[in-house]
């Protein structure tokens, strides 16, 4: 919503400046985007007389000119080819700055010759692209004065973001209203004088709708005004129209502009020679079209709202009219509507046509209903004001919808919801100011006026209240937290995840956030990209699936990062993985990848990423996260995405905590990868929850026993696990046995086909006695018994 | 009789001599072993007179001692040579590069979540989280923006495609079934989830991903905001000024902060109050109490009695605020990060240089921030 400072003083008796108009609006809550001051910036640029320009005697294309200035005579050389004796143009002195160049203009010698200034063009002005020649103002243009005064660019434009709910402020006048409630002027009357008509209107109206719908358009009025004469609106119109960014096209067309910015009504003009019989507000048809004003062509759909006559649809109510019915320079007659049309319906139909109107912006956020019939008149006085003509009686259907509410107001809500102590005498000033009518004592009776359709409640009253009181008068009261001691702010939940984010950056991994939409094959390639998992209206044909797995977008990352010829990449990132489009069907991920070789050390002990790294990031991970060793069983499978040998599962019971392993070749492929790539997912909303129990740790009673190490060698059938063994092993003798690792993996020369060898080392720590020999060889003998038993191993010998 | 200062002079000298450890046992031998120079003269004590015995015994075990004791000093000197010896030819070029480590960071979203978390724990709020994909319900309707409502179009809802949903699936809002799901375009659906499920008092903060129909320069399909929410008997609006003051000073960590409030519109809080903080961007850095910009900081109001109504609580007994920020623009603001859209494309350069050390935990004890 845009004015200018001498439109809104029509309204508003005041002296404020543009800065302080825009100060007090930005504070009572229409937000003031810009505020455009061309007087205030330009006001060093003078109108000149140029009293003669001949051709530089040293130059072609220059031309060497006497100029008056208003102050004295000074000699200018300037470039511009259309410079010309006589010619009021726009003057800088030495020491402006130019506004397009930002440099100080200096006295200077070009081709010989001194000059002393400098006429300028548009372009320099920042005004327009306009660079051919140098400005021309009016003859009449008073030497010496501020030129943008002679470009009619004076006065001051301000922009005002319009937040939703406020139609009311759509209009100079609402603004004006809102300024004098906040203390800033007096609001001027502007009452509108109803024009008698003078003939029957030749059309009638008729609200083609039916009960369920005759909240569409409950009021529809309109007048015949007869042997107009269109043509140019008056200058001070067109440049307000300009001035705000609006094309003055015809008066015909400007007035129903300049009212829709002026009291925030919009109207239509037909020209009634194109009028087939009656006018009716009706549903659109299905499949019906209409050429509308801004050339193109829109099919409409029954939950639109047209003005019709007996054969078509003439305009889309409330939002653009119909290229048809338009006015032109020959049309004679006229019919005016000035109708009020659904917010909800208006908003509806311009976003699914996808119209950017300004009669869609006000009838959307809610227009004042009581101003229908003010609109009327007041279109027609300007209409006959500008172009004659004779209007006939007025023709109406319906009636404007009453949108006032009466509210039980107490005054006391004020204090409750603000901390804000207000006398009630200054609460009830406030809202008569803004239009509400205030009776009663004690609880308030208060009226909304019908231009406020958005205040419903109490808490609507208080923020109309707080905002003109002034919100920087509320009171900053401190809220100290309801318990001594901090409490966690995190749940085990998030202290979890908070621990794996950490614990994986410190193993060297970077975090990355990325989209959780990922191209459809990327998302079939992890058995995702299905209709379930699909965006319907994707930001790019190639973010339309919800990712079901959080590798694909690491993988992807990794991919970019190695086209930037990075070596080693470690990614990881926790965030969503999707098992369908429904809610609460997601999972907290957090995954890893690993791809390609460190970078080579002269120690020659890196390796490329492989499975047993994406194992011992798992593992560390739900370390982190749990806090203790995570012992649950491997399984040799895992999904497709994985190397089928060379990946596993770790899980309790049918309970996937994670999986991990080499990625699979044909993956790499598709994400035009180089690998080895290792890579891992952990669930973390499948870690258990920690046991409830006592915060004390187990006594720490250390054996003052040596403990003793044996070490085993078995050969198996090749597809006997190492965890099978290890089990074995740990469960032939549970209490001695304080750990056991695998010290050598062997298959080959030595070692009969099929077969493999299994070094393990055992640490038995004695308990109450030092062991004998007899007792470990007991033990021992246990022990290969048993793993024996479990998976037919031999002691290699 | 042999003469001791003789035997004892042939003896140090062969100390001295001995070359390693094997040569100087030879000498000990010779000396100390059973048939030893010395053991020798010790077994003739035996066959000297009680005189001769007092003044000789004296002077052997005296010439034992001395001699031990240089054979000690000698196989000590002789092992600290050998091992300054290993030593020497084990020395390496120390000023090779260690082992590649690979450096690890934290994103900033992550840092500045948790550096929020940490001063809202201090004001005792809780964090909430709830689902990405959401209901319509959620979104939009018991926030007061019932279907058709202008204010959904501000939102450039994304939408997920038609499901079989699911409310069934986790129990939760019975007869959303027909609705089509949206990607939540603001964290607000989780005060929805939590009133729906908490009775007040509620002081909870709801960080997380949300989403928008929009891709520009300074806009991105996918974002993250922070959510508060406050609901009790008596919070008002100057409970909620002052929450944003201590938040704005303690997340800039700066002494003072001068902020604007600005009446604006929110569907689900009335009144609604925009918050700006008073800054100085003119040197390419933020400076705070100082300038004439002012710096968008948070929307926030108080929560609209019709939400309270639609999340199952009674806007005459409860009542409280509601703020939001983008978390994204607070980690820009914070750390000079001039451009959104880098925050999700995941270049390691970008990472490394603006991410945070896995051990740089805010805290308030240790300072949110190095």
């Amino acid at each position: 919503m845009k004015f200018t400072l001498s439109w809104l003083k029509d309204y508003l008796d005041t002296d404020a400046d543009a800065q302080t108009v825009a100060e007090t609006l930005t504070r009572i809550g229409l937000e003031v985007e810009e505020v455009s001051d061309a007087g205030a910036r330009l006001k060093e640029f003078t109108v000149a007389h140029v009293l003669s320009a001949e051709k530089h005697p040293n130059a072609d294309k220059l031309k060497l000119c006497m100029v008056d200035t208003g102050a004295d005579i000074v000699q200018v050389v300037c470039g511009a080819p259309n410079a010309h004796t006589g010619m009021k143009a726009v003057f800088a002195k030495p020491g402006v700055v130019i506004p397009a160049s930002g440099e100080v203009l200096k006295i200077g010698t070009i081709r010989g010759l001194e000059s002393r200034g400098m006429l300028c063009s548009e372009r320099e002005l920042l005004l327009s692209d306009e660079h051919d020649g140098i400005i021309e103002l009016p003859a009449d243009a008073e030497l010496g004065t501020p030129a943008a005064i002679a470009l009619g660019i004076d006065d001051p434009v301000i922009d005002v973001a319009l937040t939703p709910n406020r139609g009311d402020a759509a209009s100079v006048y609402g603004i004006a209203r809102d300024l004098a409630a906040a203390g800033l002027g007096k609001l001027k009357p502007a009452s509108v004088m109803p024009i008698a008509g003078t003939f029957a209107s030749p059309v009638s109206i008729n609200l083609n709708l039916t009960p369920e719908t005759a909240d569409a358009c409950p009021v529809f009025a309109g007048r015949w005004i007869r042997k107009v004469k269109n043509g140019a609106s008056p200058q001070w119109v067109q440049d307000r129209l300009k001035a705000i960014g609006l094309r003055p096209i015809s008066a015909l067309v400007d007035v129903t502009n300049l009212i829709s910015h002026d009291r925030g009504r919009p109207l239509h003009v037909f020209d009634a020679a194109k009028l087939s019989g009656n006018v009716q507000a009706r549903l659109a048809r299905a499949g019906e079209t209409l050429l509308a004003l801004d050339g193109k062509t829109y099919t409409l759909d029954p939950a639109m709202t047209v003005i019709a006559d007996d054969n078509t649809a003439l305009s889309i109510a409330g939002v653009m009219g119909g290229e048809d019915t338009g006015c032109t320079e020959t049309t004679t007659d006229v019919f005016v509507e000035s109708a009020y049309f659904d917010p909800m319906r208006t908003a509806a139909t311009g976003r699914k046509l996808g119209i950017v109107s300004d009669a869609r912006y006000r009838f959307e956020r809610g227009v004042d209903p009581a101003f229908v019939m003010d609109g009327l008149e007041l279109a027609t006085k300007l209409i006959t004001d500008w172009c004659g003509g004779e209007p006939s009686e007025i023709v109406v259907a319906g009636k404007p919808p009453e949108l006032s509410a009466t509210i039980a107001f107490s005054p006391a809500v004020v204090k409750r919801l603000t901390g804000l102590s207000l006398p009630e005498d200054e609460i009830v000033r406030i809202l008569r100011n803004l239009g509400f009518t205030v009776s009663g004592s004690g609880t308030l009776n208060v009226t909304t006026p019908s231009w406020r359709s958005d205040v419903s409640g109490p808490a609507d009253l208080v923020e109309e209240i707080v905002r003109i009181h002034g919100l920087d008068k509320v009171p900053s009261v401190a809220m100290p937290r309801p318990h001594a001691v901090a409490r966690p702010t995190l749940t085990p939940a998030q202290r979890r995840t908070r621990a794996v984010r950490r614990l994986l950056a410190a193993r060297g991994f970077n975090e990355t956030i990325s989209y959780s939409f990922i191209p459809r094959e990327h998302a079939a390639l992890f058995g995702g990209g299905d209709a379930a998992r699909r965006i319907e209206n994707p930001i790019a044909a190639d973010m339309d699936s919800l990712r079901p797995s959080v590798l694909p977008s690491l993988l992807a990352a990794a991919a970019r990062n190695q086209a930037r010829g990075q070596g080693e990449i470690m990614l990881f990132e926790i965030g969503a993985a999707f098992a369908s489009g429904a809610v609460g069907a997601q999972r907290l991920i957090a995954a890893g990848v690993r791809v390609g070789t460190p970078v080579r050390s002269w120690t020659r002990d890196t390796h490329a990423a492989d499975a047993f790294d994406a194992k011992a990031d798992m593992l560390a991970a739900l370390e982190a996260a749990m806090g203790a060793a995570m012992n649950a069983p491997v399984r040799q499978t895992a999904h497709a995405w994985y190397h089928p040998g060379r990946s596993g599962t770790l899980a309790l019971g049918s309970n996937v905590l994670a999986q991990f392993g080499e990625v699979h070749p044909k993956i790499l492929a598709a994400f035009d990868l180089k690998g080895p790539a290792s890579a891992f997912e952990i669930d973390l909303g499948a870690i258990p929850e920690p046991k409830a129990k006592g915060k004390a740790r187990s006594i720490f009673a250390p054996s003052p026993l040596q403990p003793l190490e044996r070490d085993f060698a078995f050969v198996v059938d090749a597809k006997v696990s190492a965890d099978e063994i290890l089990r074995a092993a740990r469960n032939a003798e549970r209490s001695l046995i304080d750990s056991i690792g695998v010290f050598d993996v062997y298959e080959g020369k030595g070692v009969a086909e099929g077969k493999k060898s299994i070094a393990i080392t055992i640490r038995l720590q004695p308990k109450d006695k030092t062991l004998t020999d007899a007792e470990i060889e007991a033990i021992a003998e246990k022990i290969v018994a048993a793993v024996t038993k479990a998976t037919g191993a031999a002691l290699r010998t | 009789m042999t003469d001791i200062a003789e035997l004892e002079r042939q003896l140090t000298a062969a100390i001295a001599q001995a070359g390693d450890e094997a040569q100087l046992e030879q000498v000990r031998v010779a000396a100390l072993g059973k048939k030893g120079s010395i053991s020798e003269l010790l077994k003739s004590l035996g066959t000297l007179s009680p005189e001769e015995r007092k003044t000789r015994g004296p002077q052997f075990n005296g010439l034992r001692d001395r001699i031990t004791t240089a054979i000690a000093g000698r196989k000590q000197a002789l092992g600290d040579a050998a091992l300054n010896a290993r030593l020497a030819a084990e020395r390496v070029d120390i000023t090779l590069p260690v082992r590649p480590e690979p450096r690890g960071s934290i994103h900033p979203v992550s840092q500045v979540l948790d550096e929020i978390t940490a001063i809202f724990a201090d004001l005792g709020f809780a964090i909430a989280e709830g689902p990405d994909v959401e209901f319509d319900d959620y979104n939009f309707t018991r926030l007061n923006m019932p279907p058709g409502h202008p204010a959904r179009e501000m939102h450039d809802t994304f939408y997920v495609a038609a499901q079989d949903d699911s409310a069934a699936a986790n129990g939760e809002a019975a007869g959303q079934q027909k609705t089509r799901n949206v990607l939540r375009t603001h964290t607000s659906p989780v005060q929805v989830r939590t009133m729906l499920k908490e009775k007040p008092p509620i002081r909870i903060i709801a960080p997380g991903r949300t989403y928008r129909v929009d891709s520009d320069a300074t806009h991105t399909p996918m974002f993250h905001q922070i959510e508060g929410l406050v609901i009790d008997r008596e919070t008002h609006l100057g409970h909620l000024k002052w929450t944003m003051e201590e938040f704005a000073k303690a997340f800039f960590e700066v002494e003072k902060v001068e902020m604007r409030a600005r009446p604006s519109f929110f569907p689900f809080t009335e009144p609604s109050v925009e918050w700006d903080i008073r800054c100085d961007r003119s040197g390419g850095q933020i400076k705070f109490g100082t300038g004439d910009d002012w710096l968008e900081f948070a929307g926030s109001g108080m929560v609209h009695p019709r939400v309270l109504e639609l999340c199952g609580l009674d806007p005459t007994e409860y009542q409280g605020y509601a703020f939001g920020a983008g978390l994204d623009r607070l980690a820009m603001l914070k750390y000079g990060i001039p451009d959104l859209r880098p925050m999700f494309e995941s270049d390691l350069r970008w990472l490394s240089h603006y991410g945070f050390a896995a051990l740089d935990i805010p805290t308030l004890d240790g300072g949110i921030s190095r």
